[in-house]
């Protein structure tokens, strides 16, 4: 028997109170009729066989009950429904998207096999620079090491395709015979290349894109050859769709190996290497047994390794800290606008609760529990929290792909997050924390509050903790406002100071074009120089173009290519004080991307390869090396030969606006050797047009006359610099946005916050106000009483609010570019602007409460 | 909960346990024990209801109207643990209600011919 009365407990708590007892005698009577040697194994089924079916299905009676009961009652105040819906739509929405993001991109598991074992190595050092890895140093630590079980080494390309459909540019990555494999990969037809194939043959292996759309998805272009950059290539693999190394627009991989040449300048730097670490081998053991390699080649090569250590970085570490900032700060302002939204749901229910004390009170006093009335409660909220989530998560996914430019480029993965289970469970997780957190307040009061009182006064009775609590709420509202509000603004004053950075360049009307010309067709430096003059020519011949030049790469879309220079007679070590950026370019290039010339002259028409090798310098690499002197006619080695400074130009900021760079050194396209220096072979073709020319017709026009001189040659990415420099700012505009939208979202939530509050403050109030209006209260004092009331809640919020902020501020000032974590600006803006939201809020109420008739007042009690 | 017809014909078709509770308390006020022992004894052992439907069931209908708790004088030797309960006038126009449309069914199916025994 006493393990029925257990069982009973699996009823809901209203109902196994009220019927306990009746239901153990009846019970009782029943088992009389058990007897026998197992009766008391037969009684005990019995119990289960009674209990558990019937718990069951009170609950869901009950469940059913409430829910219909709900709507009703929600169907019947439409607009509150409404509210609550959209407000958890909105903070489960946010925090669904910006979550499954952050999971994106910092959770889930790399596309490789054992992806943790995964690291990429570098070269680094003091004050935390990373750089690639020179041959030398590769080949070296591969020797040396035993931490990992396999190292690769990859560098990225770029080379035409001929032999599929029309000639092609292609981003390519040369790896190393152990890279694939040590990623864990299998192709998807054919087979990987061997070391001996990598050292020896051309071989290539296809992306899945690239097969398909170039190749038709043909199974038989295994061993087919194809054309890259003028050498026939094998075809002997064709990689799965899922797969992308090092990045998504990789389209097609072949050999990287070494001969002796490769290995002797140690200063060459141009490797990404990535290693599995041996099994049993942790990232730290690794790291000091690369340190103490590294050490002891840089007692070996003094010069060439002075200062170069190792960094080992697991491979999802290999983020930036701005990436990594831009998405954590969105995480945070979505929980904050769920935390907003929460409090003014709670707040919203405890209103309604308020109103609805009678209806309560009266359902206690017919004998529900209070364990019917607070699930009654909760199951309204979760009603409403989950038609809310539901329409989130749908807003969520089709929200998803504009975050997109918010995931690194770095990263092998897709684009943007896709919908799955994990999303899924995420939303979920949200919607039951939304519904229980602001559900849960109310119900438990509504438990609490003792049902006699409240039928005896009336609504008053509810009235103090109540009020106190939702008081608290709305504190919390405009707090949580006022960090979004400021963080934005903080932000906002970045992304200007970033926007209002000179670049160096005039990027408006600028066009650039890829056309690379391959190896070994283009060896020869005269050949290219024909090719140059013949487009440059007729390109410049074109209505509306005004200028155009070739050049290695253009500023902040080619960051790199940094070479160490020397004045003459000293030894040349590269490190971070000596180190330029080198661009080789034609006449005019100057011109063309609105670079001013300070001093001296352009790069010339006959600076050729008979004549002395010029040079052209930004002003800041003057500033470095001959401060206070006249630079020109002066001399410096770079690239293996001795330079003349002919001119002296602007500097430009090559590495991105938010980076500083390195001075910049142009050289001359046609001044260097046959097959020298092929990387900095100038391949963007840069057009400058006249204001408001429209471009449309142009490009076609610049095809002709690039294929006219050599119809092998494509072109490639198209984009206007302006676009380029965009594209600096892109990722924070959009993490801007968003947060814009949300912080425009969290003000108007407790607005509305302080008028509700105000609003039900007045009416319960009406008496008293009435009282004053008779003993004489001008209705102007009413009107500052209430607006005191609801300043009072603004103040409270916004001081913890900006200590908050000022907190989340400085964990985030890498992202603030500069811009104080208490802007004073800033601060006082956010402020101001809450207050004034706050006046809003409290304006129809005390309009109100000014026009309170006393009589009426009075008489409605 | 208003006696007419109309509410009373919103709860059909009623479940089995309930019509056979309504049954039970038609002559009498009954404990739980004794709508059980009635019910299996006029179904000739066919429903045995057990403890927990027949309580869920009661309280669903004194929630609904249809019977209500009676506090009675007992007998010294009673169990204080049981609880008395009658039908309400709305139970009983609930359990015509119910009967009506089942009869209704009856005679339909015989109008078309069917017979209970089979040939």
């Amino acid at each position: 028997m006493r393990f029925y009365r257990a069982l009973l407990s699996l009823y809901p708590a209203s109902f196994s109170a009220e019927y306990r007892e009746a239901l153990c005698e009846t019970f009782e009577q029943r088992a009389d009729g058990l007897s026998g040697p197992f009766a008391g194994i037969r009684i005990g089924f019995a119990a289960l066989a009674d209990v558990i079916p019937n718990a069951l299905a009170a609950h869901a009676e009950m469940l059913w009950r409430d829910l219909v009961y709900a709507a009703r009652s929600l169907l019947r105040t439409p607009g509150f429904a409404l509210t609550a819906v959209l407000v958890v739509a909105l903070g489960v929405g946010a925090n669904t998207a910006v979550f499954s993001l952050a999971d994106f991109i910092f959770l889930r598991p790399l596309p490789y096999a054992d992806a943790d074992r995964l690291v990429k190595l570098w070269q680094g050092g003091e004050g935390g620079w990373t750089n690639e890895v020179s041959p030398a140093n590769y080949r070296d630590w591969r020797a040396m090491t035993t931490a990992f079980s396999r190292i690769g080494a990859y560098a990225a390309s770029n080379e035409n395709l001929v032999g599929a459909d029309a000639p092609r540019r292609l981003e390519t990555v040369r790896a190393t015979s152990e890279l694939l494999p040590l990623l864990g990969v299998q192709p998807l037809l054919g087979r990987l290349f061997t070391a001996r194939e990598a050292a020896t043959g051309q071989f290539a292996l296809l992306s899945y894109a690239l097969w398909t759309s170039q190749f038709g998805g043909d199974r038989q272009v295994i061993g087919r050859s194809i054309q890259l950059d003028g050498v026939p290539h094998t075809v002997i693999g064709v990689m799965p769709p899922s797969f992308q190394f090092p990045a998504r627009t990789v389209e097609a991989w072949t050999p990287l190996a070494f001969s002796e040449e490769d290995f002797e300048d140690r200063t060459d730097t141009y490797l990404k290497v990535v290693a599995r670490l041996r099994p049993g081998v942790s990232i730290e053991q690794a790291r000091r047994e690369l340190a103490l390699v590294a050490a002891r080649l840089e007692r070996q090569y003094p010069k060439e390794n002075e200062g170069v250590g190792a960094v080992v970085l697991g491979l999802r570490d290999d983020l930036s800290e701005r990436s990594r900032l831009l998405v954590l700060a969105l995480c945070g302002a979505t929980l904050c606008i769920l935390l907003l939204a929460c409090a003014n749901l709670a707040s919203l229910f405890l209103a309604r609760g308020t109103h609805r004390a009678r209806e309560m009170a009266v359902r206690t006093a017919l004998g529900a529990g209070r364990e019917r009335l607070a699930r009654q409660l909760v199951t309204e909220s979760l009603g409403l929290a989950f038609a809310g989530g539901l329409l989130g998560v749908a807003a969520a996914m089709l929200g998803l792909p504009l975050l997109a430019r918010l995931v690194p480029s770095t990263l092998p993965i897709a684009e943007h997050p896709s919908l799955d289970w994990r999303v899924l469970a995420l939303a979920l997780a949200f919607i039951l924390l939304t519904g229980f957190a602001f559900g849960l307040a109310p119900a438990l009061r509504a438990g609490r509050s003792g049902g006699l009182d409240a039928l005896r006064s009336g609504i008053r009775a509810a009235g103090g903790r109540t009020q106190r609590l939702r008081t608290a709420l709305v504190v919390v509202e405009v707090a949580a406002s006022v960090v979004l509000l400021v963080l934005s603004g903080l932000l906002i004053r970045a992304v200007w100071r970033i926007q209002e950075i000179n670049p160096g360049f005039a990027a408006e009307n600028v066009l650039a074009i890829q056309s690379a010309l391959p190896q070994p067709k283009y060896k020869s430096t005269a050949r290219r120089g024909q090719f140059y003059d013949r487009v440059l020519g007729e390109i410049r011949a074109l209505p509306g173009v005004k200028e155009a030049a070739f050049a290695t790469g253009l500023p902040m879309s080619m960051r790199g290519g940094i070479w160490p220079a020397s004045l003459t007679g000293e030894d040349l070590i590269a490190n971070e004080s000596n180190s330029v950026s080198l661009r080789y370019v034609t006449p005019r290039f100057f011109a063309t991307l609105g670079i001013p010339i300070r001093r001296g002259r352009d790069v010339a028409q006959n600076d050729t390869s008979g004549q002395p090798f010029a040079a052209v310098v930004s002003e800041s690499f003057v500033k470095r090396t001959w401060p206070n002197e006249n630079p020109l006619g002066k001399r410096f080695n770079l690239a293996g030969d001795e330079r003349t400074v002919v001119g002296v130009v602007g500097d430009v900021r090559v590495r991105g606006l938010e980076r500083p760079s390195e001075p910049q050194v142009y050289l001359p396209s046609q001044q260097v050797a046959d097959g020298a220096i092929i990387g900095y072979t100038p391949k963007e073709l840069v057009v400058r047009t006249a204001a408001s020319f429209d471009t449309t017709g142009l490009l076609a026009q610049i095809r002709e006359i690039v294929q006219s001189a050599d119809p092998e040659q494509p072109i490639s990415n198209v984009r206007s610099v302006t676009e380029i420099v965009a594209d600096e700012t892109a990722s924070r505009l959009t993490q801007l946005r968003l947060l814009g939208a949300l912080s425009a979202v969290a003000l108007l939530i407790a607005g509305l916050g302080i008028h509700g509050l105000l609003s039900y403050a007045v009416s319960k109030r009406s008496q008293e106000l009435g009282v004053r209006r008779a003993l004489g209260a001008e209705g102007r004092e009413i009107v500052g009483l209430v607006l005191r009331e609801g300043l009072r809640l603004a103040f409270w919020g916004i001081a913890i609010g900006g200590a908050l902020a000022y907190a989340a501020a400085r964990g985030m000032s890498a992202l603030l570019f500069g811009v104080r974590p208490d802007d004073p600006l800033t601060l006082a803006a956010a402020a101001a602007l809450c207050l004034a939201t706050a006046v809003v809020g409290c304006l129809r109420p005390a309009l109100r409460a000014a026009h309170v008739d006393p009589l009426t007042a009075l008489r409605s009690e | 909960m208003t006696n007419d017809r109309e509410t009373a014909d919103q709860l059909l078709p009623l479940p089995q346990a309930t019509f056979h509770i309504l049954l039970a308390l038609l002559d009498d006020e009954r404990h739980g024990y004794a709508i059980i022992q009635d019910v299996e004894m006029r179904t000739q052992g066919e429903l045995r209801l057990s403890a927990g439907t027949l309580y869920r069931s009661i309280a669903r209908m004194v929630e609904q109207g249809l019977i209500a708790e009676v506090t009675k004088r007992r007998p010294a030797d009673d169990d204080p643990r049981r609880r008395y309960y009658r039908l309400t006038p709305f139970g009983t126009a609930v359990a015509r209600a119910e009967m009506r449309r089942l009869s209704n069914l009856v005679r339909q199916a015989r109008a078309r011919g069917l017979k209970p025994e089979t040939v």
